[in-house]
């Protein structure tokens, strides 16, 4: 009885090919999951089975020459005992240098851009003829695809013919040509250089769009007050920007830590600048060793998981995934 | 008053020095990059930051090379392709996400945000192995499903954004009336957050224009490689002869489309860009 008056008093329109005795909530709810349903499906094809897939291989000593046949060799690819030495990525020298690497790149190439993102996005936040166009030229870098960038300033850190070379030359700051790209001590900073140019735009984006959602009641306040501008920004601005930095730097950060294009187009396979991404791709695909490439991506991976789970907890409120 | 009116007239010097500096620093590589695909091979190796005269033989050379130009094609069929199908996937997931409350929403919104940064080595080996069994190897279908991993994440994310900001109101006439969720999405949402969807889909065909390490690793021969492979992959007749000037030819041609879109679509580009990270 009770049941047949639940059914009549659903509307005919919502007949479909759900329980008609559901509430107009769990209705709802069943829709919601069966509009996540692709999301879900494509999501778990191309990054959860082929994620554990990676850390499964990575505990064997599957090649890329034959995929199918591979035996299990435990934690072998990561530390292994034998005869008096140990082996695995753990005593990679060459590993060790692409994490160091990886590391200096992140830490020098997020520093720099969130010191020139904050000047540019206070001059963006600022009245001007013009800031528009400003504001669209500071995005051009960000556009221009990261294999041409590395392209054109490979061309322009050129050892011979380059023209930041003939530039520093003329203007006497150094005596002979420099190998931009190919001497040790300065490939990792070419790198670097050509990094900030090329994210320093999404980093000014963020901290501008953090700039324009503070408060302006205050700065009246301290206008009225006549607090000169450096202190101001120290003591107000930086404050309440902080957590919209944080996001910014932890945003900027997990996606340096990844850095693969920049670095293997414009210095090639060269120990002195590969990253962990360049380090593993290389063992899996030049040299065909999947346990080994994949030991060295569950590591990057753990790496930026852990830093993940630090954005999701710094995030929180500004993402407002509390509600 | 005149010893502040001097430090007005300083502060203002430095401020727009302080742009020009920052214009310079962002134009000058690639118009750097545009002087020197003017060139002639023998005016290459003089650095001049003026051109004297210009020589479109690099655009020739570039432009009559039947592979670049599959790979401008290939190019515009994957990104196209994973855009098209980011966007259907994702405008029902965010409505589900933004709109719907149930259990394992937030849980969902975790690990969609978690999946945004995989380092896209992480799965490569997976990827390769699930490329191979559905025997897409060096098939542009391969990138469309590797890309995913990177466009879907995002523009569930960013539409589940631009969901939440809509108000409750609007849904609540369409409820009483009986709608389904699937009316109401095409018939109410939908006509409202088509802008949104347009700005996402933008920055996604701009990811996937510009993706490298999955279309260096799943394609093989010229006909299937995309615009960034091709570039990096363009050599001269020894290691030390690089045709610069064909590079940097091909190099704009890749770019200015993109610098176009930036031009027509600034204030989306700015919009979307941010809503992905900032905005709550």
């Amino acid at each position: 009885m009770e049941q047949s008056l639940a059914k009549q008093q659903v509307p005919k329109r919502t007949l479909t090919l759900l329980p008609k005795n559901l509430s107009a909530q769990q209705q709802r709810v069943l829709y919601a999951w069966a509009f996540l349903i692709p999301t879900i499906i494509l999501l778990l094809m191309v990054a959860g089975w082929p994620l554990l897939r990676t850390i499964w291989f990575s505990f064997t000593d599957a090649s890329l020459a034959n995929l199918d046949e591979f035996e299990w060799i435990g934690f072998g690819n990561y530390l292994s005992y034998e005869e008096g030495e140990y082996y695995g990525l753990l005593t990679d020298g060459e590993w060790w240098q692409s994490v160091w690497n990886t590391v200096f790149f992140t830490v020098m190439s997020v520093s720099i851009e969130l010191v020139l993102g904050i000047l540019i996005a206070l001059a963006l936040n600022q009245q001007f003829p013009g800031r528009i166009i400003f504001r669209t030229v500071v995005l051009i870098p960000w556009v221009i695809p990261t294999i041409v960038s590395a392209k054109i300033w490979g061309w322009m850190l050129h050892d011979q013919f380059g023209v930041i070379n003939h530039l520093l030359v003329s203007a006497d700051l150094i005596e002979k040509p420099l190998a931009w790209t190919a001497d040790s001590d300065l490939s990792l900073w070419a790198v670097i250089i050509v990094d900030v140019w090329k994210t320093t735009p999404f980093m000014t984006l963020l901290i501008f769009a953090g700039l324009q959602m503070l408060p302006t009641d205050c700065y009246r306040a301290a206008k009225i007050d006549g607090i000169p501008p450096l202190k101001l920004f120290f003591r107000v601005t930086l404050p309440l920007l902080a957590p919209t930095v944080m996001v910014a730097v932890i945003f900027r950060a997990l996606d340096a830590l990844r850095v693969f294009d920049v670095i293997y187009v414009l210095t090639a396979n060269n120990a002195d600048t590969m990253s962990m991404s360049v380090f593993a791709r290389q063992q899996l695909v030049a040299f065909q060793d999947v346990g080994y490439g994949s030991a060295a991506s569950t590591c990057l991976f753990f790496i930026i998981a852990l830093i993940t789970l630090v954005y999701l907890y710094l995030g929180r409120k500004q993402v407002g995934m509390d509600k | 008053m005149a010893m502040s009116k001097l430090k007005t007239i300083i502060y203002k010097i430095f401020f727009y020095l302080f742009l020009l500096v920052v214009t310079v620093f962002s134009l000058f590589p690639f118009y750097y990059a545009i002087v020197t695909s003017l060139k002639s091979k023998s005016e290459l190796f003089s650095v001049d930051l003026l051109l004297n005269k210009i020589q479109l033989t690099n655009y020739q050379s570039v432009l009559t090379n039947d592979s670049f130009l599959w790979s401008i094609v290939n190019s515009v069929l994957v990104a196209s392709a994973v855009v098209g199908i980011s966007l259907l996937a994702a405008v029902t997931a965010a409505y589900a996400l933004g709109r719907i409350e149930f259990k394992g929403r937030r849980t969902l919104m975790v690990i969609v945000l978690a999946v945004s940064m995989f380092p896209q080595v992480a799965v490569l080996a997976g990827l390769f192995e699930v490329i191979r069994w559905f025997d897409l190897y060096n098939n542009l279908l391969s990138l469309v499903i590797s890309y995913t991993l990177f466009t879907l994440p995002f523009t569930v994310w960013v539409l589940t954004t631009f969901m939440r900001q809509l108000p409750k109101e609007l849904e609540d006439a369409a409820l009483i009336d009986g709608a389904t969720p699937w009316t109401t999405l095409v018939k109410i949402l939908m006509p409202l957050i088509w802008p949104a969807v347009i700005t996402t889909g933008l920055l996604a065909f701009i990811a996937a224009w510009n993706e490298f390490l999955f279309a260096l690793t799943f394609t093989l021969t010229d006909d299937q490689r995309t615009v960034p492979v091709a570039i990096a992959l363009i050599s001269g007749s020894s290691q030390h002869e690089l045709p610069w000037g064909n590079i940097m030819a091909a190099s704009v041609i890749v770019t200015i489309p993109l610098i176009i879109l930036l031009l027509i679509f600034q204030r989306r580009i700015v919009s979307g860009l941010t809503a992905g990270a900032v905005k709550g």
